[in-house]
């Protein structure tokens, strides 16, 4: 019977990717409601002592490496065959991968394989306590709706998850990991596919409209200078520097960043909004934001109607309060 | 009477609709803020067959109909007025007449070029002294060995400096008044020929408004148009397919006007509620709607009918003359919505109300419409 | 040669409000479009027509009878031949189904090349494109950014997050597509008149593929929808005059909640 939950443990250039640790925690989690069930995880790639070794704090209780050159880079046949081989001989109940350029690639080809179900981008993952089945629930209708998806005949349950959503936890004390080697001599390893050349790219232009969070500022911020208090807190959020119009005009922060009728229109997950007065042309840019912080220091500011949450004051001495809060 | 589009021409509007979105709106305060003619749009309306709409395949046209055609017109000048009287005066003025006068071999000569958008076409009639009194034209093309003499100068042309091929008018014998009036296809690099001063407009700044200048121009009997003394009358049934084309437009502008305060209007907060929750709002909108519908069933009919191959002449000029005065009235109370921000260049309100007066003006004006239907009532 | 773009109808989920009384989606005059990255695919296969004119570009979309809106549109932007797939016995298909009569279809028709856009913008799952490579035993590359074709194949750039893979694939192959990195054309007016005088769209069944219809449609999903709840309206903003660290932890629980940290 099928009974683990097994996570694919993405690598690139032998870097375990973020989302591998993220998965396991999930899993450990997961596994906790359930009774003997443990958490597996398939390691492929080439060389990967060292990447092996980093996964021991994380309390994975079997790790299986797939390791030959031939998997020095990502290529979807041979870890197709080699993944679908993992289910098989393994037949785990779950099986968790990355929603990355790489796992949206590799899932759906390993879930047609071995016939089953795929749910795809989950954001959250739960065990039904009644019938054991994982309940899958992922944005759809471009994040309007949150459907839960179940796979209840197939095995394993397959979703792929959303990178930075699942919390990770380190495991204290040793490493009980149990490592295996998959035996590569077994599997077919014929490609079709060339990698001719491969090209790493430095993301270098600005593009306020992917970023997941936005610090703006407006004529109130007062300064080209003062404008880097926002860029402070952007950097550590992992976000972008927007402004206003009038912030634009006055030449603190440059055209493609900024937000409103004549500028680009945004919908992060958190806008905050400082020296921002909220004209109409602004608001009209950002007022799908998924969570508005507005600072200003005027109580009668336009932009505290359309904030979740409105601090009135000095940006100056707000986001110092935020990032010691955040501990950033 | 049928009040549907066909599938054929939503389709077309689908593509009108998205390349105007996509393409001419991004562009259309620079070209008017910079009176910059909008070329490079006019080379992707090229590439998506958007000039040559109304004419058949064997010429290089689309084989589309009429209201194929006043629908683009209409879409572009939502966003940008400049754009649609770029095509406009491109396919009713120049394309239009040499494909309705033209001889065969004129057709084959210049048509493929002008309807898959390789050359760009203008049409010239007006004079500093000939307006709406189109008879008392100066320019002169006196009779020579083997074609014709040209001499004059035309204001007002539109497209003027981008045009590669121009319809102009001109006196072949001055005696005969109207009926001395020629018409004629002149090539850009002609040697007398020249592009005069450019004109500064309150709107539709982009279009390129210039005088033309022929100085000892020769034009061979081959660019005749049509026989010697019609010109008059060439201009004229060329007019009446022309006001089809500025009647979409001003429809267009007023339809952006209202789109625009419409987003507008909810938007604005004012006494703690958008403006758009106030019944002066409402009633202004509901009429400003009602009004563009009214216009757009003119609009819509005069082309139909010009399609059909019936007379028309009547409905064109109703539909210019009330689509006009529907898109001065409709964008000058989108103005008003917007308050003092729909006077800024912010919005662009202001612009196309600037851009919606031209309508009652150029290619006949509302007065000379009103000549065309009393006359029509009184005979 | 033979090209098959697989489209789909797609509401314009941009556009798409929440009642905020009910909490529930408001459909009505929520426009259908062809889906983004599958406009992308058209456009690859068109690219590849336009330097060999003898291709031929075939769209082939699975769903209702007003799907053939969007088959409508890719004829209109210069494919040759359309195929609407519609059956009842397709209804409530997961990407699973979807792939088993798409694969279906797609064997029927034959193809050299089969492009699919990434992922449809009402779902974004990106699952349907590789399943029906593994149905079909494709070669694939997804996330593809540009490809032409060279001699006995394809050469594709594939995106990843930090860069890009320079591919050859071999013919059959299946390459899915991404809107944001490719810039469709438009319709033609000469392709629409054309279009809308030949109206040539072929209708397919069930019964015309060669499938096990037990894997077509709800019953033959391995997945199902258990509950769909549509994302809360938001509440009032608060707004904190006197006291902003209280609003600053209120700030940093939303932030920590966003796991970006």
């Amino acid at each position: 019977m099928a009974k683990d939950i097994a996570i694919y443990i993405e690598q690139r250039e032998g870097v375990i990717q973020s989302v591998a640790f993220e998965l396991i925690s999930e899993a450990k989690r997961l596994a906790s409601v359930q009774e003997g069930k443990q958490v597996v995880g398939v390691l492929i790639g080439s060389q990967l002592e060292n990447s092996a070794a980093e996964l021991e704090l994380y309390g994975l209780d079997r790790l299986i490496i797939c390791d030959d050159e031939k998997f020095e880079l990502y290529r979807t046949e041979l870890y197709t065959e080699a993944l679908t081989s993992f289910i098989r001989e393994e037949d785990p109940d779950i099986l968790l991968i990355g929603a990355t350029s790489i796992g949206r690639d590799l899932a759906p080809r390993c879930s047609a394989a071995v016939k089953t179900g795929l749910t795809a981008d989950c954001t959250k993952l739960e065990i039904d306590e009644a019938t054991g089945n994982l309940l899958m629930t992922r944005p759809a209708f471009g994040g309007n709706i949150m459907a839960t998806i179940i796979c209840e005949n197939h095995r394993p349950q397959m979703a792929t998850v959303r990178p930075g959503v699942m919390v990770v936890t380190r495991e204290e004390g040793e490493s009980k990991m149990e490592v295996e080697r998959m035996d590569v001599s077994k599997l077919d390893l014929t490609v079709r596919v060339k990698v001719l050349e491969v090209v790493k790219t430095i993301k270098s232009h600005v593009d306020i409209g992917s970023a997941r969070v936005l610090v703006a500022g407006g004529r109130g911020v007062g300064s080209k200078e003062n404008f880097e208090i926002l860029r402070g807190l952007a950097d550590s959020l992992k976000g972008e520097v927007a402004g206003s119009r009038a912030a634009v005009d006055e030449g603190w922060v440059e055209k493609p960043r900024q937000v409103g009728q004549t500028g680009t229109t945004v919908r992060p997950e958190l806008y905050i909004a400082c020296g921002i007065s909220g004209a109409i042309q602004h608001i009209a840019g950002m007022e799908n934001s998924g969570y508005i912080v507005a600072i200003n220091k005027d109580p009668d500011a336009l932009i505290f109607e359309y904030a979740d949450v409105g601090l009135v004051g000095d940006f100056k001495t707000i986001i110092p309060m935020l990032s010691k809060e955040l501990g950033v | 009477m049928d009040f549907q589009l066909s599938e054929q021409n939503k389709m077309m509007k689908m593509l009108f609709q998205a390349f105007a979105e996509e393409q001419v709106k991004p562009m259309a305060a620079e070209v008017d803020e910079e009176e910059k003619f909008p070329i490079e749009n006019v080379k992707k309306m090229a590439e998506n067959g958007m000039l040559g709409i109304p004419f058949p395949e064997q010429y290089g046209g689309a084989g589309g109909d009429i209201l194929d055609y006043v629908l683009c017109v209409e879409e572009l000048s939502k966003v940008c007025a400049t754009t649609g009287v770029v095509v406009s005066a491109h396919t009713s003025l120049c394309a239009a007449p040499i494909f309705e006068f033209g001889t065969e071999e004129q057709k084959e000569k210049y048509l493929p070029a002008l309807l898959s958008g390789e050359k760009l076409g203008a049409f010239a009639l007006t004079e500093p002294a000939a307006g709406t009194d189109a008879g008392s034209q100066q320019t002169k093309a006196e009779k020579v060995e083997g074609g014709y003499c040209l001499n004059g100068s035309k204001i007002f042309i539109t497209n003027a400096q981008y045009a590669d091929l121009y319809v102009i008018m001109a006196m072949t014998d001055k005696a005969k008044g109207t009926r001395g009036i020629s018409a004629f296809v002149l090539e850009r690099d002609t040697p007398g020929f020249r592009i005069g001063k450019k004109e500064k407009k309150m709107g539709i700044r982009g279009s390129a408004t210039c005088e033309l200048i022929f100085e000892d121009v020769f034009l061979p009997e081959a660019n005749r148009l049509g026989k010697e003394g019609k010109g008059f009358s060439i201009a004229m049934k060329t007019l009446d397919g022309g006001r089809i084309g500025i009647a979409a437009q001003a429809l267009g502008i007023a339809e952006g006007a209202l789109e625009e305060t419409v987003r507008y209007t909810k938007q604005r907060k004012q006494f703690g509620r958008s403006i758009s929750k106030f019944q002066n709002t409402q009633f202004v909108l509901a009429d400003m709607a009602t009004k563009i519908e009214a216009a757009r069933l003119l609009v819509y009919r005069a082309a139909t009918l010009k399609g059909e191959g019936k007379a028309y002449s009547v409905e064109a000029a109703q539909a210019k003359l009330f689509a006009s005065e529907v898109a001065m009235d409709v964008t000058t109370k989108a103005v008003q919505l917007h308050g003092g921000y729909g006077y800024t260049r912010e919005y662009p309100v202001e612009r196309m109300m600037r851009d919606a007066k031209i309508t009652e003006i150029y290619e006949g004006t509302s007065e000379v419409q009103r000549m065309v239907v009393a006359t029509n009532l009184l005979r | 040669m033979k090209i098959i773009v697989c489209v789909k109808q797609v509401p314009d989920t941009t556009e798409v409000r929440i009642n905020q009384e009910t909490g529930t989606l408001i459909r009505e005059g929520v426009p259908s479009i062809m889906n983004p990255d599958d406009k992308a695919a058209i456009e690859l296969a068109l690219r590849m027509k336009d330097l060999k004119p003898e291709i031929c570009v075939h769209v082939l979309t699975m769903g209702p009878a007003q799907a053939e809106r969007v088959l409508i549109e890719a004829l209109c932007m210069g494919a040759d031949e359309a195929t609407l797939l519609s059956d009842r016995k397709f209804a409530g298909a997961d990407t699973w189904a979807t792939s088993i009569a798409l694969a279906g279809a797609i064997q029927k028709i034959g193809a050299d090349i089969v492009l699919c856009g990434r992922q449809a913008i009402d779902g974004d799952t990106a699952q349907v494109g590789p399943q029906i490579a593994e149905h079909l035993n494709l070669a694939q590359a997804t996330y593809v950014s540009d490809a032409v074709l060279g001699r006995g194949g394809v050469f594709a750039t594939r995106k990843f997050e930090d860069g890009d893979y320079k591919l050859e694939l071999p013919l059959p192959c299946l390459l899915t597509t991404l809107a944001e990195e490719i810039d469709v054309r438009y319709m033609h007016t000469h392709h629409i008149v054309r279009t809308m005088k030949e109206r040539k769209i072929q209708l397919m069944t069930a019964d015309d593929l060669k499938v096990d219809q037990r894997e077509l449609g709800l019953k033959g999903s391995p997945t199902r929808v258990k509950k769909s709840v549509t994302k809360s309206a938001k509440s009032a903003g608060i707004c904190y005059v006197d006291n902003p660290e209280v609003g600053v932890e209120r700030i940093a629980d939303y932030v920590k909640g966003l796991n970006i940290l």
